[in-house]
């Protein structure tokens, strides 16, 4: 299990990251938390010619409130997030989203960039930009470039992103009055990959959802955003409701096998979730029905 | 703690001043693992080291058409590429059999596959290079032509006519079978009522923190080979390394310094790790092995691969009339050496019903070969599958005519007072306590209570569930256990004590150690026998050259065998100071005791002279002591169980659960075990021993399966796919004890290794089906996922 010879570039500025992207194309690989990377090289089933580690690279740092949007550098680390006041603040689902995610070992090297960037469709972040609403920002040998996350990810470890490009930073519109967010997913063990999760954001004023983003992951090739969801904006959720907007998501995802689930349980598990959302972020329990936790 | 025998009239050695026994000390190797001073195999360089990866079969089973090296023996770094047949000039084969197994039959099993592969992962040419990294590199071009072979996967199958034979020298696929009749379970079952089902277990592994590792160096200068192996038992890898190898076992040293987990995965003869110690010597140099995970997992031996069918007889009034069960093991295409791997089906022959009164008991056994990746012992061994169809089955029982599971096994455990006695199977008991660990256990976790909770839980929709699981566990197993079968497997162990020149002690002992304790215990009953203190103590354990003769670690016999062997040799080389020092004090030995490093006077206890000086003078001054003494500082003690086959210990376990019915995920929220081995020497030791054998237990309840597809592919092989329990997941393990020692030993200490892992699974099991009574869903399979779960109740 160790890693096939490879060549390493430590990039001094973007500038230079992307020249190296340029000449090496496909061949070259980023390195920046290595979480993923670096396991998937020392069992051989990525053997890049040459790292551009863009971790030296303070510009792709940093959480800043520029506006209405939230700046997260690429750079950003897991627990960064965690622990960021303004993450808390303005974008709370991504701090709720990466006590999920691995373990504080992998979480203190992790990073936003190099998990969206990644694209594991079972993986938490990209879930959470997508049911944020956020933007990916690339920029590449032409300039930058602005990609909504719900356009960004394609497919298992696919993304818009093309080889000579680096994503710098991901914009979250800061949350506005009303908006309430919920997190769950069912793992295994904490830490593990999800076998189901969701990632919701929502405005609810008056008892009513006047927007409810639901992101699931571990459904299928990317993180989906549910078009169910639809169903409850602007209704007067009822339990008759909540059961038509389940049937909806049913059909919806389409699922894939894998050792921890079938497709039926992934739905099974999906509709469960989509209750337990709706019922918490309404603070009316009675919507869980037959839900025994 | 429960004491059920009275203490005896008269003090023990255990008894002394200042005794050790019985207390939580720190173990004296502590400092140097907790300072990162360990000495592991995988951290050892050696001059001229070379290191070793195998290529490994891609199919479950294949011929090995052709393999071309050329390219790969012309890389930077590679020192050799060794085939199979070009390694059989150094290293016989193997066959895995015992002869008091009667039937068990197996194939040669070679250190690198010849002409054909038998499962995917077996190893069919070894590569060697300067670093493992080169080595790696050139393996990409070390080109194999496989013709691939119909796979045999499913043991239901393995035995039908259509099925391919994997070994046509054996004529079938069947490894072994056994029959056992006991009683009347006809009769019996005629006249009660009849609950059966089928138990499932998943296949899975151990999983130790540092995989398999070795170092072969073979001296053609001495004619002698060195082998530096993570192992249990060094002398039994000095024996066969010797005999296949066509080596004396005096031309064969086993170093085994601090080893990183074992839990039986470490007591077998792996093919690698001979072809490793052939490699040396036809290489002549240091040879590194050390598996990675990948592996690991593809090649340490699997476990618990078994489907039972099992049924209960019970009256009405909750007397259990009888047990029947019918196994079926695969255990992958060989028999593994020289353990075989038709012990574990044994034991659940062994075992099923064995904490209960019944006489009545049928059995089957059939061990099946199959193509994945070999199985055997591990901690445990057959204990967790007899416990889970056992106690699963009482619990249906129970069930069946609405008893509490309390109260049924009330009325069928063996009497406390019964003992000496003997299991429908054949298994003598000295002395259990089911029934005074039962009510200590219902005392721990307040079980009216519990139940009561339990009830009003329900009323909210939250479903909790309560399993108990008693078990009897095989400990200090005799030479009934592999001596008699034939296998050079030593079941006696040997410990030598002496005194330095400055009145410390050092102490050879040929019991092993992997992290359980067996230097701390070992010291704690030489310091307290001898009188010194304990860190005037030195152990060394794991060297062929320097240890007595013996078995190792294993089937939890380190404290029980070794520990009486330590003790016996303290007090031999008690007696010798004693005599010494009379000579010295012109007093009379019995007028002497050591007590704090010193002579003292055995009734006021007042000090007469230091144990240093005592050396002191029998060292360098022996021309003062009286005429004709010669002084003996030096005292060496084996011993072997001779009255009983296996010390049993028994106990009982409960768990507490909750099942989100919902989701099919089970949240474990308290477990308890009360055990009783007897002597406790370290009450810290033995209760950590059992938290970590329950951790193990609950992995295979709810998490641990190596999933293979119907081409006998291992799918799962590492750490994010196999899933091994996680602190986060576990609950807090609460631990009582009964103590009934063994009278077969001064020492009176019984095993308590694997006493964890033999009953929490069944544990667990039995809590899952009493949380989803109100759903009438029963689950007789581990591990219980959700996927398991939610199919039972009907929601996916």
């Amino acid at each position: 299990m160790k890693a096939a010879a490879f060549a390493y570039a430590r990039a001094t500025s973007v500038m230079n990251a992307l020249e190296l992207l340029a000449a090496h194309g496909d061949r070259a690989k980023v390195l920046s938390g290595g979480q993923s990377l670096m396991p998937a090289m020392n069992l051989r089933l990525l053997s890049p010619d040459i790292l551009v580690d863009v971790g030296g690279l303070a510009e792709l740092r940093g959480i800043a409130v520029r506006g209405n949007l939230l700046v997260v550098g690429a750079l950003t680390r897991h627990v960064d997030l965690l622990r960021s006041p303004e993450v808390a603040l303005h974008a709370s689902l991504l701090r709720d989203a990466v006590a999920h995610v691995a373990h504080p070992a992998i979480r203190n090297r992790g990073t936003i960039g190099g998990s969206l960037a990644h694209a594991d469709p079972a993986s938490e972040l990209p879930a959470c930009v997508v049911a944020l609403g956020a933007t990916i920002v690339v920029r590449g040998p032409a300039g930058e470039r602005r990609i909504a996350a719900t356009e960004f990810f394609k497919g298992i470890y696919e993304t818009a992103l093309s080889p000579d490009e680096l994503l710098v930073a991901v914009e979250v519109p800061v949350a506005g009055r009303g908006a309430t967010f919920f997190f769950q997913e069912y793992a295994r063990r904490h830490g593990d990959y999800a076998v189901v999760g969701l990632a919701a954001s929502a405005v609810v004023a008056a008892g009513r959802f006047s927007d409810l983003r639901l992101g699931f992951f571990a459904v299928g090739d990317r993180p989906l955003l549910a078009a169910a969801a639809g169903k409850l904006i602007n209704a007067s959720v009822t339990s008759a409701l909540l059961a038509e907007a389940a049937t909806a998501l049913a059909d919806e995802l389409d699922p894939q096998e894998d050792q921890q689930a079938s497709p039926a349980m992934r739905r099974h598990l999906a509709t469960v979730l989509l209750r337990r959302c709706v019922a918490a972020l309404l603070a009316r329990s009675e919507l869980e029905a037959g839900v025994t936790r | 703690m429960t004491v059920t025998r009275a203490p005896a009239e008269t003090l023990s050695v255990l008894d002394r001043p200042n005794s050790y026994i019985g207390k939580t000390v720190p173990r004296p190797n502590l400092d140097r693992l907790l300072q990162g001073r360990g000495q592991y195999v995988s951290d050892l360089e050696l001059p001229r080291m070379a290191h070793v990866v195998f290529l490994r079969s891609p199919y479950a089973h294949a011929r090995i058409v052709a393999i071309d090296a050329d390219a790969a023996r012309r890389m930077s770094g590679v020192i050799a590429v060794v085939t199979g047949r070009e390694l059989e000039a150094v290293i016989t084969p193997w066959v895995g059999v015992l002869s008091h197994l009667k039937g068990l039959k197996s194939a040669p099993q070679h250190a690198i596959a010849v002409d054909r592969a038998c499962w995917q992962g077996e190893a069919v040419a070894a590569i060697v290079a300067t670093s493992r990294a080169a080595a790696e590199d050139a393996m990409e071009h070390v080109v194999v032509d496989y013709e691939e072979l119909a796979a045999v996967t499913d043991m239901r199958t393995a035995l039908d006519p259509a099925t391919p034979v994997i070994h046509a020298s054996l004529g079938d696929n069947l490894a072994f079978e056994r029959t056992l009749d006991a009683g009347d379970v006809d009769q019996a079952l005629s006249d009660s009522e009849v609950v059966e089902a089928e138990f499932v277990f998943g296949r899975h592994t151990g999983v130790t923190l540092e995989p398999r590792a070795v170092v072969a160096d073979w001296n053609a200068a001495e004619a002698r080979l060195t082998i530096y192996q993570g192992t249990q038992a060094p002398h039994m890898v000095q024996n066969i390394a010797a005999l296949h190898l066509r080596l004396k076992e005096a031309q064969v040293r086993v170093v085994c310094k601090d080893v990183g987990g074992s839990f039986g995965i470490k007591v077998h003869i792996y093919a690698d790790e001979m072809a490793t110690y052939a490699l040396s010597k036809l290489l002549r140099r240091p040879i590194k092995f050390v598996a990675d995970r990948v592996e690991s997992f593809n090649t340490d031996i699997h476990a618990r691969d078994h489907r039972c069918r099992g049924r209960i007889g019970v009256r009405s009034d909750g007397t259990i009339t009888a047990f029947e069960i019918d196994d079926l093991t695969g255990i992958g295409p060989y028999s593994m050496y020289p353990r075989t791997s038709a012990i574990e089906a044994n034991q659940v022959v062994n075992l099923v019903g064995g904490p209960y009164v019944t006489a009545n008991y049928r059995a089957r056994a059939r061990v099946v070969f199959q193509n994945k990746n070999v199985m055997c012992q591990y901690r445990a061994v057959g204990h967790p599958i007899a416990c889970s169809i056992t106690e699963g089955l009482v619990d249906l029982a129970a069930s069946k005519i609405g008893m509490d599971p309390v109260e049924i096994r009330r009325r069928n455990l063996i009497s406390d007072d019964a003992y000496p006695c003997a299991s429908p199977s054949g298994m003598k008991f000295e002395q259990l306590s089911h029934h005074a660990s039962l009510a200590k256990l219902l005392q721990m976790m307040d079980y009216g209570a519990l139940r009561a909770e339990q009830a009003a839980l329900r009323t909210r929709n939250i479903h909790r569930g309560i399993g108990f699981a008693s078990f009897i566990e095989v400990t200090n197993p005799s030479a009934t256990f592999y001596g008699v079968g034939g296998a050079k497997i030593s079941s006696q162990d040997g410990v030598a004590v002496r005194l330095d020149a400055q009145g410390s002690v050092i102490c050879q002992t040929s019991i092993t150690e992997q992290g359980q304790g067996s230097e701390s215990l070992t010291a704690q009953i030489v310091g307290s026998v001898l009188g010194v203190s304990m860190e005037r103590v030195r152990v060394i354990l794991g060297d062929t050259d320097n240890t007595p003769y013996g078995g190792g670690t294993w089937a939890s016999r380190g404290a029980g065998i070794g520990g009486e062997a330590a003790l016996q040799a303290a007090k031999a080389l008690r007696q010798n100071i004693l005599d010494v020092a009379a000579a010295i004090l012109q007093s009379r030995p019995a007028g002497l005791d050591i007590v704090n490093n010193r002579i003292v006077n055995a009734d006021d206890g007042a000090p007469r002279i230091e144990l240093n000086e005592l050396a002191r003078i029998v060292y360098f001054r022996p021309d003062t002591l009286p005429p004709g003494i010669q002084p003996e500082l030096m005292a060496t003690r084996h011993f072997v169980p001779r009255q009983y086959p296996f010390a049993f210990t028994n106990g009982v376990q409960a768990s507490w659960l909750e099942v989100d019915t919902e989701t099919g995920f089970v949240t474990l929220l308290k477990h308890w075990v009360v055990e009783d081995c007897g002597t406790i020497i370290n009450p810290q030791l033995v209760d950590e021993q059992i938290r970590g054998g329950v951790v193990q237990g609950l992995g295979a309840a709810l998490f641990e399966k190596c999933i293979y597809d119907e081409r006998g592919q291992l799918t799962n092989a590492n750490m994010a796919d196999y899933l091994v329990p996680m602190s986060g997941e576990m609950p807090d393990i609460e631990i009582g004890h009964v103590v009934s020692p063994t009278q077969e030993t001064e020492l009176g200490a019984k095993g308590a290794g694997e006493a964890g892992t033999a009953g929490a699974a069944a544990a667990v099991a039995n809590a899952v089906n009493d949380a989803l009574r109100p759903f009438g869903a029963t689950i007789t399979e581990i591990p219980l996922t959700p996927q398991v779960i939610l199919t039972a109740l009907g929601r996916i």
